[in-house]
């Protein structure tokens, strides 16, 4: 009796496993294809979740709404998760080969991988068609490209400036440094009466290794980071070693905020928006908190100044070359079934996206932009002004690199922070990594 | 009941159920990990079988040493700290005035989450104007180090937090195991002229031998595995000096793409921590059985 009762119920729970995988294994058979009234489905996956990127996320939506008005047979499922779990997500995705139609990739190091495993299609027929071709900012277009062909269209553009507290350089009769020697003069004068002058986070490496990258651009010209990335020379150069040794000579002169190699870059930033610090190196992801933000006291806006990283004297750059790097940009997976719509999506919505992201979002897109003629604070104009009489914008070192050595890369950068080791050490390093990998 | 019980089909039925979650959830992940273990792979394109190639480089990679060792030296702090904890239950069992309160109080660090933690430490430790430093300065130490910043102190500095945010959990263990301690035994022994001392060393501590050993287990083997305040507080840095085995297990699958390195890693993990685990028992078991 009991017997019969413990394999009924037996049956039960093994029927419900049964059920439980089978809903596990049809949800990814209703894909691709005439779903929905017989409309095409364009899967697209972004990371402006509505909550942390709310303004990233309302140009999404209407741009997207606009396609689907435009073109009434396209249906368009978005798939949204903040960039972590995106970053983790989609190389399940590709692991499983189930990439959605359209989604976003970060440049270089990042794409090269997917590139290598023919998850992504080539987008240089779209750029033609669309006229898309000539309206990128210079060097941005190649940062997703791969052997001559392209494999995604950028939306983002950032460049680094050194934002100051005016009101700090007004109070110790400052003036903008335009060579770097004047730049360390202020630096004295600030550590002299106490004020911190400079600060970054180091604990993931990557804030100090702008002030490194401008450094070894000022000195070196702006080819010799790329060039050593890429194997056409040592990252020993001599331009790169001296760039390190700057940096261990202002660590000793105190420009750096106590303990930075402790600090993120959240906390870092910290310190410039509390008026404790009066310089901040960052990039032009920072602009909406200097200029519309709403969370950001307009007494402080008021505040903020920014000046290009200045000369460094006998060096091989001038101020026009600027250290930067493409964010995001949209890719079309290869085994995409619905190809073709999806590249015209995603050309539809890279112009869209140039013409609404600066007013709407803040946003410095990869297409140039006039500035006239638009409702924009006066950082902005400039900003973009600058970026059209840009000579040259050199992507960060880290983007450039793989990931393996993009990592040894950050911890180098805070080694040198903290003085773990020496300029030539922190090259040599980089170049051993870079080498081994080449084989 | 018992009859039931007897069947070995209704056994085997009502532990069907566990049996197939942890072989899917627990056994079958840690087979798969010493498989990927024996490949190069970045975690997107095709594997490569490369061998014991892997473990190999693991015995000489001189980081992965030092993150062990940082993980030992955590085993051994918190291990060290039990008995501060046992103290602390002793005295909290005693019937002092107050003690439900200073209970609760302890085990408030355990209801936050570890990113919780992670950032009200952060905010203390900051090196200008964190609260432990403002305090160095009032009185009057010149130049307080920045604690998560010096590759010597930052170890140090976060096992603090780490040990704090336990602490709660061992106490409530030990009081638990305290208050099983029959009352009649205490009785007996005051009545015999026992002093506190006395009792604490020769009656409750004989009784909950038993339970110390468990935590000890339990310390050691989660502090070999520990991740979440290292992860958030300082990620391993300032260049792997406070690198633990879990964080360089992360680092290498999640930051560099080495996902056959870092499995190989996360097998080496679990290979020590069963050692560790099976090396205590044998260390503690000559003396198991206490009976009164």
């Amino acid at each position: 009796m009991l017997n019969k009762k413990a394999i009924s119920i037996f049956m039960t729970i093994a029927l419900i496993f049964v059920v439980l995988l089978a809903g596990c294994s049809s949800s990814s058979s209703s894909s691709n294809k005439d779903s929905g009234e017989g409309k095409t489905v364009i899967k697209f996956m972004h990371l402006w979740p509505e909550g942390s990127s709310n303004a990233q996320y309302k140009i999404v939506d209407s741009i997207i709404k606009d396609y689907e008005k435009e073109h009434s047979n396209v249906k368009i499922e978005t798939e949204i998760l903040g960039p972590d779990q995106y970053r983790d997500k989609i190389k399940v995705l590709a692991a499983s080969n189930e990439l959605p139609d359209v989604g976003m990739t970060w440049s270089e190091g990042f794409l090269k991988p997917y590139v290598e495993g023919n998850m992504f299609a080539p987008l240089d027929d779209v750029i033609e068609r669309s006229g898309l071709k000539d309206s990128f900012i210079p060097g941005v277009k190649e940062a997703y490209a791969v052997d001559g062909k392209t494999y995604a269209l950028p939306l983002e553009m950032n460049v680094s400036y050194v934002f100051y507290n005016k009101e700090i350089f007004k109070k110790y009769h400052l003036d903008v440094p335009n060579t770097y020697e004047d730049f360390k003069k202020i630096v004295k004068t600030l550590v002299d009466h106490n004020v911190v002058p400079v600060t970054v986070g180091n604990k993931e490496g990557w804030p100090g290794s702008l002030w490194w990258m401008y450094l070894v651009d000022r000195i070196g010209g702006p080819d010799v980071l790329t060039n050593a990335v890429d194997r056409q020379a040592s990252f020993e150069d001599p331009a790169l070693v001296k760039a390190a040794e700057e940096i261990q000579k202002l660590v000793d002169m105190g420009a750096f905020v106590k303990g930075n190699t402790g600090l993120s870059n959240d906390e870092a930033k910290g310190y410039f928006m509390n008026e404790q610090a009066a310089m901040f190196l960052t990039a032009t992801w920072e602009l909406p908190n200097y200029t519309t933000s709403p969370d950001v006291s307009q007494e402080f806006k008021d505040k903020v100044g920014y000046f290009k990283f200045p000369v460094y004297e006998g060096g091989k750059s001038d101020t026009s070359s600027y250290v930067g790097g493409p964010g995001v940009g949209l890719f079309v997976a290869e085994d995409s079934p619905v190809k073709e719509q999806a590249k015209d999506f995603v050309s539809y919505f890279v112009k869209k996206w140039g013409e609404k992201s600066v007013t709407e979002a803040g946003v410095i897109p990869g297409t140039k932009v006039d500035p006239s003629g638009k409702d924009l604070h006066q950082m902005y104009v400039d900003v973009l002004n600058d970026l059209n009489n840009a000579s040259n914008v050199t992507t960060y070192v880290d983007v450039q690199m793989s990931p393996s050595v993009s990592d040894l890369h950050h911890n180098m950068i805070t080694a040198l922070f903290g003085k773990q080791v020496t300029p030539e050490k922190f090259c040599r390093k980089q170049e051993q990594a870079l080498k081994e990998e080449e084989k | 009941m018992k009859n039931m019980m007897s069947n070995k089909v209704v056994i085997a039925f009502y532990v069907l159920p566990s049996l197939i979650l942890i072989t899917f959830l627990i056994f079958i992940p840690i087979v798969m990990t010493g498989y990927y273990g024996l490949m190069e792979w970045d975690g997107i394109g095709k594997m490569k079988f490369i061998g014991l190639e892997n473990y190999i480089r693991l015995i000489h990679d001189d980081l992965f040493w030092s993150s062990t060792y940082h993980s030992f030296l955590l085993g051994i702090f918190s291990t060290v700290c039990l008995v501060f904890y046992l103290i602390i239950s002793l005295i909290l069992a005693s019937k002092i005035k107050g003690a439900d309160l200073l209970r609760k109080i302890y085990l408030i660090p355990m209801l936050l989450s570890s990113v919780a933690i992670a950032q009200l430490w952060l905010k203390i430790f900051d090196p200008t104007n964190g609260m432990m430093n403002k305090f160095l300065t009032i009185f009057g130490v010149d130049n307080p180090p920045a604690w998560l910043s010096e590759p010597k102190i930052v170890l140090y500095a976060i096992f603090v937090p780490i040990v704090w945010q336990y602490a709660g959990f061992y106490i409530i263990i030990y009081y638990a195991a305290l208050k099983n301690v029959p009352e009649e035994l205490i009785e007996a022994a005051r009545i015999d002229g026992a002093n506190p001392l006395q009792i604490a060393y020769k009656i409750k501590w004989p009784l909950i031998s038993g339970v110390f050993k468990v935590t000890i287990v339990l310390a050691l083997v989660g502090s070999l595995k520990y991740f979440d305040l290292i992860y958030v507080m300082t990620g391993g840095g300032p260049n792997g000096a406070s690198e633990v085995m879990a964080s360089y297990m992360y680092n290498e699958a999640f930051k560099k793409y080495h996902f056959g390195y870092g499995s190989a890693i996360g097998f080496a993990l679990l290979v020590i921590c069963l050692v560790m685990t099976w090396f205590i028992r044998r260390l503690t078991a000559s003396n198991d059985n206490v009976h009164y």
